[in-house]
């Protein structure tokens, strides 16, 4: 087998020195024949790195790939550009075959960019500590209430915005119900929530108040003010942004928020079906020693030299047990890595092109979306790069999949999360979709028959 | 040759006006952005990060990236982690675009391709396990320990049971007591006994009405099998409680026993340990968690389903916790771990297991003249030596040998975990290693051990950065770099 090195010869001396006749005899030693398993494994046989190969790639062409064609799926995963210097960087095997920086004197490189990489957060949001990293953007958003209740003292419910993406908040309620704290969900009927119907969701147990910025439709909060509802209601303010966003968006810390998190998928990171992505969080220097994860800091060694270190790991699993602000260990660190090294390519201006790129395009699109008949703009707020469509003909279903015939991934069906937005779909313009991809996106859902009764079709056409 | 200029944070490196990615203009007719984003919403300001131009950024993390030791460049016997080898072939085939560019909402028929192979992963690790039912959600293996907890929660409720303690030896990883009080459970230490066993008869009195699981670690943290895993199964069934497996040192025993068969209920893989997932310099991981039949209904969901004809993501689970996550897990290190079990096929693995317990004690053979090993002579995949001797001697601590093996070029083993001994360096030298380096390893921790006490509490020497000042670096925490 290619990884393993012991010849028979190699095997022999070893198991001299051990001092035992073979494997089986040292196995029999240690594991108990009650324990053992009697046959072999049912697994398929093995295979060469070329007959491997092509299993996956078989595997492989049973997928449609993203980059094959024209994709305008969003909610929380984001086809945007990545530049090749990331995937050349991040596939050192210096950053990706090592581990958590026990070692600091060995681990100067991982420990530097987890510093840079706090500190590119801290910069985006306005928030004073980030963390080295979280799963994803629904456990960051779902540790963010964990620290509030704590922080807070105040454990009886949390609150929440339904326009927040609803696999976060499904999370969020599978963590909470454990704990028996209650899960109060505002509905945003116009696509957003009222700061009044918030302040009226909190009450004297509420630890915190957490919306997504722009949300879960792509359109903006107010989020002034519902901040300032949490905060009259004593409870914090927790907001979950588009790290994206924040290149043309204030920083969540102009709006009062007490801990920002994100999906940081978008910060250079592949689709990949869905993970691993990139939980990002954030928050005021008050609340430091609650934070979950690995934290770097700077320090000197002892010749006085500038370095990095895991810092204030007193609030860690390894050091607290039971009493940690987290389980979390093993976190997300090489898509923080390649965040890091994304957000130095991009640099400010980069970061804003971006981010202008992706209002201005999803604009035109969904101009175009909502100027026939067929299709309107569900809300009115304005939004960033997603927009969420109403089909008036009622055919979400049929639709997106004679797009999907025609080569376009044209949006996602909200009604699975919201069943009174069975007839609309969520969709998703970043920057790398071409003025020519939009327009077919539009004429390709604009001249479907979907829904629509043979006359009716007639008519449109 | 170092090239210090390079080596500074990339803050130092900006200067205004320079950059490093370029976007095409804006292709599609002109809107004034006042018409698209209100103005009271927008940033008054470019982001505030540095300006440095696609060279600059190469080198600069080139640079960083050589001052870490890794699987790639050096020995790592980082006990507990599986430091073992990450297969390149690996890297290129889950990069395949069919593979990685795949949006988590696409429909089911545009990746039948990527839910046959999740699809065929659950199978092949329910039967590695001896268990029934596989969910791929969690994100780690502590994120599998909270997401099985929860899933005993829930079957314990349902069952109309009131149970609210979780216990796990003193010997446990930090995440089983830590995942246990995140999932609303009394976390409860059992003790081992000196070997590294389960003490029975402390297992025996908290095994009350309250009890829900046991956390178990199987080969334990410091590398044993448990002799007695039958008898505990028992107790713990005949108390009505549940066996969880922490699963983090499958590497030893794939093949060879399986947890459903030794009487787990439940566990947690580690496939960036035990399927080769390149560690990330902190992660990704993932952590699928196995099940016995009863407890299937309560997993996270969805599952992935085959009718025969067509795979899907099945959402029809009434009892199910829900999620613990967004999307359908970590799948790159899932599609990792599939081309890693398909490219060693059942045979293969079980010699994955043989190869890294006989390098294991091969080591202990060679370093139990050098320090004491107190479980004994014979370990599983990895074992716990001490430095209590010399320390008592000489002053040199586990530490001390740990930062003067850096300086041989080697990584240092687990210290201080687990806290159970003294002084301890928990040692695991996976199955990608050779003798020539278990050798040479063996070799430098005994020239260690003849170097004077000062030069090792100076140690390491060779790395460029001494041992940092930790108290500074709490006391005063910088966890970012300052504003221009
Ligand atoms: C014994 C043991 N249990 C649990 C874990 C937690 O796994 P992870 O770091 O993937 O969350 C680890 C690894 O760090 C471990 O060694």
């Amino acid at each position: 087998m290619s990884y393993l090195f012991n010849t028979p010869e190699d095997q022999r001396a070893m198991l001299e020195s051990i001092g035992v006749g073979s494997i089986d005899e040292l196995f029999a030693q240690l594991v108990p024949d009650e324990a053992r398993l009697h046959r072999e494994l049912e697994i398929p046989p093995a295979m060469s790195e070329l007959e491997l190969t092509a299993q996956m790639q078989s595997l492989a062409a049973k997928n449609t790939a993203c980059s094959s064609r024209p994709c305008f799926l969003g909610g929380g995963a984001y086809d945007h550009f990545i530049p090749a210097a990331v995937d050349a960087l991040a596939s050192r095997g210096e950053f990706f075959t090592s581990y958590t920086p026990y070692q600091p004197e060995v681990s100067q490189g991982n420990l530097t960019v987890t510093f840079e990489y706090q500190t590119f957060i801290t910069r985006l949001t306005g928030m004073d500590v980030a963390n080295a990293s979280l799963y994803d953007g629904a456990t960051a958003a779902t540790e963010a209430a964990l620290m509030c209740l704590e922080a807070t003292g105040r454990r009886g419910r949390v609150v929440v915005a339904g326009s927040v993406h609803p696999e976060y908040r499904q999370t969020l309620q599978t963590y909470l119900a454990c704990l028996g704290v209650e899960l109060v969900t505002v509905g945003a009927l116009d696509g957003t929530v009222s700061a009044a119907e918030v302040a009226a969701a909190c009450n004297d147990q509420t630890a915190c108040v957490l919306v997504q910025q722009p949300n879960f439709f792509g359109c903006l909060e107010d989020v002034e003010a519902i901040g300032m509802a949490a905060h009259e209601a004593g409870a914090m303010f927790v907001v979950s942004v588009d790290p994206i966003s924040l290149g043309i968006l204030k920083k969540p810390s102009e709006y009062g928020a007490d801990i920002v998190t994100a999906e940081g998928q978008s910060l250079g990171n592949p689709l990949h079906y869905g993970g691993p992505y990139l939980g990002i969080i954030a928050c005021k220097s008050e609340f430091v020693r609650r934070m979950p994860g690995r934290i770097a800091g700077q320090t000197v060694d002892r010749r006085g030299k500038r370095c990095w270190v895991l810092t204030l790991q007193t609030r860690e699993q390894h050091i607290r047990r039971e009493k940690a602000t987290s389980n979390i260990c093993t976190n997300q660190g090489l898509f923080a890595l390649r965040a890091t090294i994304y957000l130095s390519l991009l640099g400010p201006h980069g970061l804003r092109e971006t981010a202008e790129l992706c209002a201005r395009k999803s604009h035109y699109a969904r101009s175009l979306l909502s100027t026939g008949t067929r299709f309107s703009s569900a809300f009115a707020a304005p939004t960033f790069k997603e927009f969420v469509v109403r089909d008036n003909a009622g055919a979400v279903e049929q639709l997106l999949a004679d797009a999907e015939q025609e080569g376009y991934f044209a949006g996602i069906a909200l009604g699975r999360w919201y069943p009174e937005l069975a007839d609309c779909f969520l969709v998703c313009v970043t920057e790398k979709r071409t003025r020519a991809e939009i327009e077919g996106l539009a004429s390709v859902l604009t001249s479907s028959p979907a829904g629509l009764t043979a006359e009716l079709a007639n008519h449109h056409a | 040759m170092r090239n210090t200029r390079a080596l500074s944070p990339i803050f130092e490196l900006s200067a205004p006006g320079r950059r490093g990615a370029t976007l095409p203009a804006s292709d599609v007719p002109y809107a004034a952005l006042d018409d698209i984003l209100p103005a009271d919403a927008r940033a008054h300001a470019l982001p505030d990060l540095p300006e440095v131009a696609e060279p600059d950024v190469v080198r600069h993390y080139t640079c960083i990236s050589q001052l870490n030791m890794s699987v790639d460049t050096h020995f790592y016997p980082l006990g507990s982690c599986t430091m073992k080898y990450n297969p390149k072939r690996n890297e290129r085939l889950a990069s395949l675009p069919g593979l990685l560019d795949l949006h988590p909402y696409q429909s089911e028929t545009s990746h039948q391709g990527m839910l046959q192979l999740l699809f065929e992963l659950q199978q092949m690790l329910a039967e590695i396990a001896g268990l029934h039912v596989v969910s791929l959600q969690p994100a780690a293996g502590a994120h599998g320990e909270l997401a099985a907890l929860m899933t005993a929660a829930a079957y314990f409720r349902d069952r109309g049971e009131n149970r609210t303690k979780v216990l796990a030896p003193d010997s446990a990883h930090g995440t089983n007591p830590a995942s246990a009080a995140v999932a609303g459970f009394d976390a409860v230490t059992v003790r081992s006994t000196p070997e590294g066993y389960v003490d029975l008869d402390d297992l025996k009195s908290k095994l009350d009405d309250q009890f829900a699981v046991f956390m178990i670690t199987n080969p334990s943290t410091l590398g044993m099998f448990e002799k007695n895993i039958r008898p505990i199964a028992d107790m713990v069934h005949a108390a009505g409680g549940l066996l969880y497996l922490d699963g983090a040192n499958m590497n030893a025993i794939l093949g060879i026993s399986r947890p459903g068969d030794f009487g787990a209920d439940m566990m947690h893989y580690n496939p960036h340990k035990t399927f080769s997932g390149p560690h990330g310099g902190g992660g990704p991981g993932a952590g699928p968690i196995a099940v016995r039949e009863m407890l299937g209904p309560y997993l996270p969901a969805p599952l992935v389903a085959f009718d025969g004809v067509r795979y899907r993501l099945d959402y029809d689970r009434p009892k199910s916790i829900g999620r613990v996550r967004s999307f359908f897990g970590n799948v790159g290190v899932l599609v990792r771990a599939y081309c890693y079990i398909r490219t060693y096929g059942a045979k293969g693995l079980r010699e994955v297991s043989e190869n890294a317990v006989l390098n294991a004690n091969y080591l202990l053979s060679k370093v139990k003249h050098i320090f004491p090993v107190p479980q004994g002579e014979r370990c599983m995949h990895e074992f716990v030596a001490t430095a209590s001797k010399i320390k008592a001697e000489r002053g040199v601590s586990a530490m001390d040998i740990a930062k003067r093996l850096l300086d041989y070029g080697f990584h240092a083993p687990t210290v201080y975990f687990p806290s159970t001994v003294k002084e301890s360096m928990m040692m695991e030298p996976t199955e990608t290693e050779s003798k020539e380096t278990l050798d040479a390893f063996a070799n430098a921790l005994f020239r260690i051990t003849e170097e004077s006490p000062d030069l090792l509490h100076e140690a390491p020497h060779s790395t460029g950065v001494s041992r940092p000042d930790e108290v500074k670096a709490a006391r005063q925490p910088q966890t970012s770099w300052p504003k221009a």
